[in-house]
This record gives structure tokens, C-alpha cells and sequence, in this order.
């Protein structure tokens, strides 16, 4: 019995693979990477969901105006009170309270144990229109199509668990240091040479926070003179960083090769603004996979560029590391370029590892310096023995050392999940954004109102998913985002399509046009082609509207041909 | 302007004229238009010369180039150039390396560094062979060592795996992080408290979640690197008062009282300081600051990284040894990873100040929770404090620290003691007159610190210095000279682990290298 409830709690964890068909190796195999094609939504959804924002900052106004005349003590927060001035300004905060805490139930849901294939939520009620939540004491158990779990890492048991268990019995739970003061161990440097082999680089060091490996990356590596050219989307750590560093910053659309080439030429022909001297140094920092968006940064074309242009190049693998690449070494093993070609690689250690903290790797004269005056390396405490265990072994899984095919295994499952459920959700008529080998997933909901409804409808069929949007997102383009991780099972990935297709149904969420994918088979084959322009016309791309028994029955095998 | 007027003067001026006012004419509206422009300049030419003359300037306003912040546009001092130039100029360029070469001060850093073989604790073995007497961790109460905690460490690894995978905000959460919350809360006497993954970057994104641009905060000028940093980012006006000097802040104070504009809104105003300050080893006088903050009205955000844990009966800190209401301060930011060994950092203070921060400090929304055994050994380390036999360690330890202090302040001719005399932070300076007569630099001190830090490990003693904040690349000399730098000092943390005996002989040592290291250098 013992044994029994041993084995499902391991699956519950991460579940079996019920055939060698559900694998796949995620590379890529093309030569020019192409930009995702962005589906939009007909004019009715654009103008809807602007009406229905204006709606709900009108009611918001409106409340907030009789709220304020009749239930004074309620908004007390956003006045003076004797002397000091109020910590929240009225405007500022007019979005969280009249937009955000009515859909306060979907988000910082609280959970309990593993965030493996399943996530145990703490149910919780609230009495007052999300003010406040109270715990029934009752626990969910949901499928997790939410956590950054890629590889299914996040385990309680197993050898991975086994290893850490070991490590605190010999090594300790904390070094209660900084790295250079007496926080540096000799398992420290064992994981910064796996950590450094694994991304494919001489030399890596590891912090105790992905944010901070960002914030503090930055600033000891740019400064006055210097500039940093950001792709627009980047992550707010990189925002953060760059902001300390006080190097002149500058941003180019997202993944928008021309548009960072016509920046580039402007600025290293223009230099410094009044003085005209020329840049110390170029800095491009983008990210390996964006975790809104799904999309992969275009490594080719950067790497391209930088043979001209002589920039420094900062990739942070935040969400890439483990997740892409026939090895999972991240962005530069699914293209196949040479990691000497990027100067910097940044990534955590939180997502496909199922650890904590975070890393930058890069020639060793870098990485030497960085120790010495790196603020993180000599303020913020080291990173603890049983997160840097967890990490060895689960970078040993990965590269075959211990548990040989596993960590391959995992790496092939992950690759066909991802794939497998993007095809199905476009063939179901969702309009999906992202890359096609992208482990992350965002469908676009538009409407304001169908954020809090999806989430809710996902839980009642016990699926927990994450909904995003303003500000995380532009105004109109809210979305929910699927994380897939090779913990799950296709049936797994069946069962969320299925959810799909139903709340598809009831909140109108099929309405992509055809032109990213997802078309009927037999559709694929009528090219009509404008003999003018040799463009494909677009009035003969079907929407695709699959049926899900279709979609269940033809998925495994067209994942593995190139989506479209 | 000539070869507009020109064609008035010529033959074909009536056809223009009458082909430009038929077109005129066609434009909806025009009639209005010529017939305002008409009775006006019928009442009062003058006002016509004058919309015209405003016209004008509007028209000239709105075509004129725009002056571009990032000087891209046009009056941004741009040099128009050409595609071959532009080329060249390109080619021409070439970056320096990403980074520098080490320094001086940083190799000999670097030699000294030690690696830790196993766990840590007061006797370390290092990867050198050497087994020496660690005074170098925050490891106050050895609570390291403990097999106790250990072993609840596990069983957490048992249901919870070691990380959350996801930010708070998106299922990373979990209900030993509402327990570790709840026990900071109660345990400081606050309204509520929230965890953040690491400690280091705590007070960073705590400052900037509530002090905006144009928000006003004066600082000690001895704050820690995080404080620094936390300052910058949020853009906000910093006023800097004399180092643990009460008078000082005071006129800070009043001055910007008297500065606030009398009818514009008011702007929030905050005092940040260190409880126990992280370069300098002193004590704040808590009471007179409350007093202060009271009294002109400003916000308190308090860095207590050291002293939760250090101070105080039970550890509660400074609000506790100074016996001061917790709820006087309206931040109190802490650390989880010092001597309660466990992991990260907290923020406690009113609910307000808390659920604002889940949606507005970056460090806690962009980042993944901390690994759920951080958290439950906090909890649990934190709860060991309250009993008796937490009391009995941190007796222990204020014992050891004393003896500690008594071997180097007043015995050694050359060290002096900044830390209070029960504190088991030690940090020592070099003697004022010491410095003064032999003429040492900055760059002297430092030196000098880390040669005995390095002649105490060679005597089997870890102790490590003070670390100098590290500049912005590329400051000018200018910048640099303004920059505040803590004075180079030892730090000495006392360990319960250690027996008395012990404990003397390693301060002997200490004693002695600062004397070895000062003739030497004669």
C-alpha cells in the first residue's frame, strides 16, 4: 500500500510516458529564422474590448466619485492624514482597486507542496469582492499548466531529491555568508564548472536570485560612456539593471533585426550625444526565450549583426535554459551557433532546474573580475547547499552523467509537448503567439471580462493557468499562458485541449483567421498564388476550426512535422 | 520669401489670385472663414496683424525640430551623414573589452579567498588542507550545526521539492511562506510581513515601491551597498545626514520641512537607515529617531538585515533592545539568511505597507519565491529564538562577544572597536591616532586589513574585512572622490560553536597579526 501511494505521488509529480511516439528533439532545422506571424483579431474584438475597458474605468470613476462622497473611511488611504502624505497616489492605484481586485481570485493563488505535473491549491472564498481572502481549508488539486517547471524538476522524490536529501545531512542547509566573505564552497565551484560546461562557456559564476543577477550584471559591466541596446520587451530585472548602471539606453522593436540595425548604425556614426565621442561600448541585451510572448530571440541574425557592428552581446536564458535545444543548453544549441559568439549568458537556475538563484557565464578574464566586484558576489548571501545540489544533479541528469537517457528523456518529452498542444490549440482556431518550439504558450483573450473567466472556468475543470494583462501586456492584448513541461503526460495535454475547446466555445476564443497556422490538411494543398506578386492570397487561407476528436486523433503525428 | 513675391509683380498675379480663391472657395467651411477674416479687418485691422502674427509662430512652432532627449532627432546636435561615411565610421570604431583588468587591491583579494570544503560552521576545513576557526559567517548560533533543523529541512524537501518554479504573483506562493510571514508578524509585534526570495535585494525594491520621483528621503550616510541601490532606483530627492548623527538629522529635517512648499500637495517623506549598520558595526538611537520622524512627520523604513536575530531579549531586534513599539516603524526590513540560517528577506510593518508591496516591488513580482525549506527553516529557527534555550544562546553569544572585544579593545596598540561591547558583529578600525601620525591613506588601510586578515589565516583564524562598494564603471575621478567608502575595518563574527578558550586564543591572534602586520610595514 505503502509503495502504492509512493508511486502516485511520483506521478502526480511527474508523469509516466506512456509511448516513445510522444518525443521529439527540439532544433532548429530551417536557415532563415522567420518572425512569428502575428494573427489579429477581427474589428469587433479590437472595439469591444477598448468598450469594454472604458466601461470599467467609467464604473471605477463613478464608484470611486459616490464611494468618496458616502464611504469616506474607505478611501482614507488616498488622503492626507495628519501631515503625511499618502503612500499610494489616487491615480496610481485607481487600476489596481477598480480593475485588478475584481479578478483578485485568479492571480497569487496559494498553493501547497510539489509544482510538479499537478499543483495542490489552498482553496480560499472572499466575503468582501476580493478585499480579502479567507481559507476554507480545503486543498485543489489542478493540473499545472502554470509553473516554470520545463523539465519537471520539481520533485519530492526521486534521485534529484535523493541527492539534496544527502547534501543537508553533510553540507548544511545555509553558509549564513556572502560569496566573498566565507559563503564560497567547494560545491560552489563544482556547480559553476557543470554550469559553465553546460551552457558551453570557460567560466560561470551562480547568485542566490535570478533578479539579482541582472540588477547587479549590469552595472558591473556597463557604465558611463557605454550604451545598452534593449529589445523592448525585456524583462524588468534587465530594465532594472541597465537603469543602476547609468549607461545611456535605447531600445529596438521586439526582435526586430532592421530596427536594431538602423539603431546601431545611427548610434555608433552619431557616438555620445552632444559630445560625438564614440561609445566605449555596445551592449545588446535581449532574452533567449520571452516568457509573455513565447518567442525566441533571432540568434542568427544578432550573431550576424555583431560580426559587423562589434557589439557585446548579453543573452538572458532566463526561460530558454533547459527548455530549448536538442541538449537543452538553451538558445545557441537550438540553433547550433557556437556559445563563444555570445560575450554573456545570463540564466536562472529557478526554472528548468527546479532550484533557485541565478547564473552568468562568460570567458574567464570576465567572470574573475565579476567576483571581485560584482555587488552580489560580495554583499548577497551565497547561494545554499541543498539548492546548489539540486542544481548539479539536475544538470547531471541533463547531460547523461548520472541516470543516463533520462535527462534526454525529459528534454524530447518537453519538445513534444510543447508542439503537440500549440498545433492543437491553433487547429482548434485559438490564436496562439510565440515560436513553434516555445515551451510557453499565450492565447490571446482580448476582452478584459474573459481574463478572470478563463482562469475560473480552467479551475472548474481543475486546471490552474496563468491569465496576464495590463499592465504586464499592451492595453488589448490580454492573454492566458500555458507553461508545458515534460512532467506532463499527452493525456495530460488532451485534457487541457479539451478544456480549451469548451471554454473556446463558451467565451469565443476561436477566432484566429488562418494566416499563423492551423490550417485543414486538405486546405494546405490549394495554393493560390497572386501571379503578380507571388504572394499567397490570403482569401483562400481557411480559419481553421478543427473538431477536437481531429485534433486528438492527427496530433502526434503532425507534431512532428513542420507546424504551420 | 523673394520667389514667393516674385509672381505678385507679374502680369499673371490676377489669375493666380482669382484660380487660389476658387480653390478657396470649394474648401467646406471657407465662407465662414473669409467673412470672419473680413469684418475683422474691417473693426480693427491690428487685431488681424496680430492672429496673423500668432498663426505664424503657431505654424513655425509646429514645424520646427523637436529637441530629442536621446538627441536622435533633428537639433539633438545630429550630424547628417552619409551611407559610405556611416560605413566607415562603423569600421572604424572599436568597443574597449567588456571588462577591466583586475587591480592591485583585487588580485590580492582574490589570493586571499577561501573555499569551504563541506559544511560550514566554527571550525571549517578549507580547500587548502587547512582546518582553521571560522569568524567569518553570521553563524551566530551555530544553528548550522543543529541536526534538528536539518531534519525538518527534509521532510519539507519531502513535500514541497526544493524550488517554487513561478514568481509568488503566479502559483509560487505557498503556505509555508504565509506560515514564515505570520511568524516574522507575530514575532515583531507588526501587522503583517511578506518574504522576499533573497535578502540582499530586499530594502532594494522596497525603497522604490513607496518613494517615487519627486518623493524625499533622508539617509544615513554610512547605509549599506542594497540601501544605495534601492535610493537610485527610485529616482527620488536623497538628503544625507552626518553618519549616526542626531543633530544632523534633525537639521536635515527641519530643513526640508521648511523647504516643502506651503499649498502644494504633499510629497511623502521618508528617513531610511541601518539599525546596525553593515560597515561601521554601531547602533542607532532608535527612540530619538521615532521621536524625530514624529515630529516632522516623515515615514521611518528601517534595515534591521543585521540586527533580527542579533539584538534584543528574543532576537526581535532593535525594536526590542531600545524598547521601541514595532508599529512606530512603518518598514521594518530584515534578513532570513544571517544567523537564523534559513533564506531571504522580509519587509513587516501595517497591512497596507504589505499588500502594496506584492504588486509593487519588482524584487518580489519579477522573481521566483524562495525554496519552500529556506522558509520553514526560518520559521523554525525564528520560533527557537522565543524559548529558553534560544535565550540561553544568545547569552552565550554576548558572553563570547565580550571576551572577543576585551582581547582587541583596549589590549592592541593598534585596533579599536566600533561594534557596541555585547555585539557578536565585531568590526575594528585602525586608531585615529595611529592613522594620523603614521599618515595612512585609505588605500594604506585597506591594505593594511588585508594583510592581517591573511597573516590570521595563516594562523588558522578566518576573520575578513570590510568591503569597499564598488563604483559605477566608467565614474570619473571627480565622481569617485564623492563617493562615501566605509573606513577599512576587520569584521569579526563571534560563533557559539567556539569554546572560550578558543575563542581568546583566535582574538590573541588577531591581536597579534595587526601588530605583526603594522611593524612590518615600519
Amino acid at each position: 500500500m505503502d509503495d502504492q501511494l509512493k508511486a502516485a505521488k511520483q506521478f502526480a509529480e511527474f508523469g509516466p510516458l506512456r509511448s516513445h511516439d510522444h518525443l521529439h528533439s527540439s532544433a532548429w532545422e530551417g536557415n532563415e529564422f522567420p518572425t512569428p506571424i502575428e494573427d489579429l483579431p477581427g474589428l469587433f474584438y479590437v472595439l469591444t474590448t477598448y468598450i469594454s475597458y472604458l466601461i470599467l474605468i467609467m464604473t471605477g470613476h463613478l464608484r470611486d466619485f459616490f464611494g468618496k462622497m458616502f464611504r469616506k473611511e474607505h478611501y482614507k488611504h488616498l488622503l492626507e492624514q495628519d501631515g503625511y502624505a499618502p503612500l499610494n497616489s489616487d491615480f496610481e492605484e485607481f487600476y489596481v482597486r477598480r480593475l485588478k481586485t475584481r479578478i483578485n481570485d485568479c492571480f497569487s493563488r496559494p498553493t501547497t507542496g510539489v509544482p510538479g505535473r499537478f499543483i495542490t491549491l489552498l482553496e480560499r472564498k472572499s466575503n468582501d469582492n476580493n478585499q480579502s481572502f479567507r481559507f476554507t481549508g480545503k486543498t485543489i488539486e489542478t493540473l499545472n499548466m502554470s509553473s516554470y517547471n520545463y523539465l519537471g524538476f520539481a520533485q519530492s522524490e526521486g534521485p534529484v531529491a535523493d541527492a539534496v536529501e544527502t547534501s543537508i545531512r553533510q553540507k548544511g542547509i545555509s553558509l549564513t555568508s556572502s560569496r566573498a566573505d566565507a559563503g564560497t564552497s567547494d560545491l560552489h565551484i563544482e556547480v559553476e564548472d557543470l554550469v559553465a560546461k553546460f551552457v558551453g562557456k570557460p567560466a560561470a559564476i551562480v547568485f542566490s536570485m535570478g533578479f539579482v543577477t541582472n540588477s547587479t550584471g549590469f552595472p558591473s559591466l556597463v557604465g558611463k560612456g557605454d550604451l545598452i541596446i534593449s529589445d523592448e520587451l525585456n524583462h524588468s530585472s534587465i530594465r532594472n539593471g541597465a537603469r543602476l548602471s547609468g549607461a545611456m539606453i535605447t531600445s529596438f522593436a521586439h526582435n526586430d533585426m532592421e530596427d536594431l540595425e538602423r539603431i546601431l548604425r545611427e548610434h555608433i556614426s552619431q557616438g555620445q550625444p552632444r559630445t560625438h565621442r564614440p561609445w566605449k561600448k555596445i551592449l545588446v541585451a535581449v532574452e533567449g526565450l520571452y516568457s509573455m510572448e513565447g518567442t525566441m530571440c533571432n540568434l542568427p541574425g544578432l550573431v550576424a549583426l555583431k560580426k559587423k557592428y562589434k557589439y557585446n552581446l548579453f543573452v538572458d536564458e532566463a526561460h530558454s535554459i533547459g527548455g530549448l535545444g536538442p541538449q537543452g543548453r538553451g538558445v545557441c544549441d537550438y540553433f547550433g551557433i557556437d556559445p563563444a559568439d555570445v560575450d554573456i549568458l545570463m540564466g536562472t537556475l529557478t526554472k528548468s532546474f527546479g532550484a533557485n538563484g541565478g547564473y552568468l557565464a562568460a570567458d574567464e578574464a570576465i567572470i574573475r573580475k565579476l567576483r571581485c566586484m560584482n555587488a552580489a558576489s560580495l554583499f548577497a548571501e551565497s547561494p545554499t547547499p541543498p539548492v546548489l545540489v539540486q542544481i548539479a544533479a539536475a544538470l547531471k541528469m541533463i547531460s547523461g552523467e548520472i541516470h543516463q537517457g533520462e535527462g534526454r528523456e525529459r528534454l524530447q518529452r518537453l519538445a513534444f509537448n510543447s508542439r503537440y498542444l500549440r498545433l492543437g490549440l491553433k487547429r482548434l482556431g485559438f490564436i496562439v503567439y510565440g515560436h513553434d518550439d516555445s515551451p510557453i504558450i499565450p492565447i490571446m483573450l482580448y476582452h478584459p471580462a474573459k481574463m478572470p473567466a478563463f482562469s475560473r472556468e480552467m479551475l472548474k475543470r481543475k486546471i490552474s493557468v496563468v491569465v496576464v494583462g495590463y499592465p504586464a501586456t499592451p492595453l488589448i492584448s490580454s492573454r492566458a499562458r500555458f507553461c508545458v513541461s515534460a512532467a506532463h503526460t499527452k493525456e495530460d495535454l488532451d485534457l487541457m485541449l479539451r478544456a480549451c475547446d469548451e471554454i473556446g466555445d463558451i467565451l469565443q476564443l476561436k477566432i484566429s483567421s488562418g494566416i499563423s497556422g492551423g490550417a485543414y490538411p486538405e486546405d494546405e494543398q490549394v495554393e493560390d498564388i497572386d501571379p503578380k506578386t507571388g504572394a499567397l492570397l490570403k482569401s483562400i487561407i481557411k480559419a481553421p476550426r478543427w473538431q477536437l476528436d481531429d485534433v486528438l486523433l492527427r496530433g502526434v503525428e503532425d507534431t512532428k512535422l513542420p507546424l504551420r | 520669401m523673394n520667389a514667393f513675391l516674385q509672381p505678385l509683380g507679374n502680369a499673371t498675379t490676377s489669375d493666380l489670385f482669382s484660380s487660389v480663391s476658387t480653390s478657396f472657395s470649394r474648401v467646406p467651411g471657407s465662407a465662414i472663414i473669409a467673412r470672419y477674416i473680413r469684418s475683422s479687418y474691417q473693426d480693427d485691422p491690428v487685431r488681424s496683424a496680430v492672429e496673423l502674427f500668432l498663426f505664424l509662430f503657431a505654424l513655425r512652432y509646429i514645424i520646427s525640430p523637436r529637441y530629442g532627449v536621446r538627441g536622435g532627432k533633428k537639433g539633438g546636435g545630429k550630424v547628417e551623414l552619409r551611407d559610405d561615411e556611416i560605413e566607415d565610421l562603423v569600421e572604424e570604431w572599436t568597443p574597449e573589452p567588456l571588462v577591466g583588468e583586475l587591480t592591485e587591491a583585487e588580485l590580492s583579494e582574490e589570493k586571499s579567498r577561501v573555499v569551504i570544503v563541506g559544511q560550514t560552521g566554527p571550525k571549517v576545513k578549507l580547500s587548502t588542507g587547512k582546518t582553521v576557526t571560522n569568524l567569518a559567517s553570521l553563524n551566530f548560533y551555530n544553528f548550522v550545526g543543529s541536526e534538528i533543523l536539518k531534519e525538518r529541512a527534509i521532510h519539507t524537501l519531502r513535500t514541497y521539492g526544493v524550488g517554487p518554479c513561478g514568481p509568488p504573483g503566479f502559483y509560487g506562493h505557498q503556505d509555508v511562506h504565509i506560515k514564515t510571514e505570520h511568524d516574522v508578524a507575530t514575532h515583531l509585534g507588526t501587522a503583517a510581513c511578506i518574504i522576499y526570495a533573497q535578502a540582499f535585494s530586499t530594502i532594494s525594491s522596497v525603497i522604490p515601491a513607496f518613494s517615487k520621483r519627486g518623493d524625499i528621503i533622508v539617509a544615513d550616510k554610512a547605509v549599506n551597498y542594497s540601501i544605495r541601490r534601492g535610493l537610485q532606483i527610485s529616482r527620488s530627492q536623497i538628503k544625507w545626514f552626518e553618519h549616526n548623527d542626531m543633530k544632523d538629522l534633525e537639521r536635515v529635517l527641519k530643513e526640508v520641512v521648511k523647504n516643502t512648499p506651503k499649498k502644494a500637495p504633499l510629497t511623502r517623506r521618508f528617513i531610511v537607515t541601518e539599525a546596525l549598520f553593515e560597515s561601521t558595526g554601531d547602533v542607532i538611537d532608535l527612540p530619538k529617531i521615532v521621536d524625530l520622524k514624529f515630529q516632522y512627520k516623515f515615514r521611518l523604513i528601517l534595515d534591521e538585515s543585521l540586527s533580527y536575530g542579533t539584538l534584543g531579549l528574543t532576537g526581535r531586534g532593535i525594536t526590542e533592545a531600545q524598547n521601541v513599539d514595532s508599529k512606530n516603524i512603518d518598514m521594518i526590513v530584515g534578513s532570513l539568511s544571517g544567523p537564523l540560517c534559513g533564506g531571504g528577506g522580509f519587509c513587516a510593518g501595517s497591512n497596507e505597507v504589505v499588500v502594496h508591496q506584492r504588486i509593487n516591488a519588482a524584487s518580489y513580482c519579477f522573481s521566483a519565491a524562495l525554496p519552500a525549506l529556506l522558509a520553514t527553516t526560518a520559521s523554525e529557527t525564528i520560533a527557537l529564538l522565543q524559548t529558553e534555550e534560544g535565550a540561553a544562546l544568545m547569552d552565550q553569544a554576548r558572553e563570547l562577544s565580550r571576551l572577543m572585544r576585551a582581547q582587541l579593545d583596549p589590549r592592541s596598540e593598534w585596533l579599536k572597536v566600533m561594534s557596541k561591547e555585547d555585539s557578536p558583529y565585531i568590526i575594528a578600525v585602525l586608531k585615529n591616532e595611529a592613522i594620523e601620525a603614521k599618515k595612512w591613506s585609505h588605500a594604506d588601510q585597506e591594505a593594511i586589513m588585508q594583510d592581517i586578515v591573511d597573516d590570521c589565516l595563516n594562523k588558522g583564524v578566518l576573520i575578513t574585512k570590510i568591503k569597499r562598494m564598488p563604483s559605477a564603471q566608467g565614474a570619473s575621478v571627480k565622481d569617485l572622490a564623492k563617493e562615501w567608502q566605509p573606513q577599512p575595518a576587520l569584521k569579526i563574527c563571534v560563533v557559539v560553536g567556539l569554546t572560550k578558550k578558543e575563542l581568546e586564543s583566535a582574538g590573541r591572534e588577531i591581536r597579534h597579526a595587526a601588530k605583526r602586520v603594522i611593524n612590518a610595514r615600519k
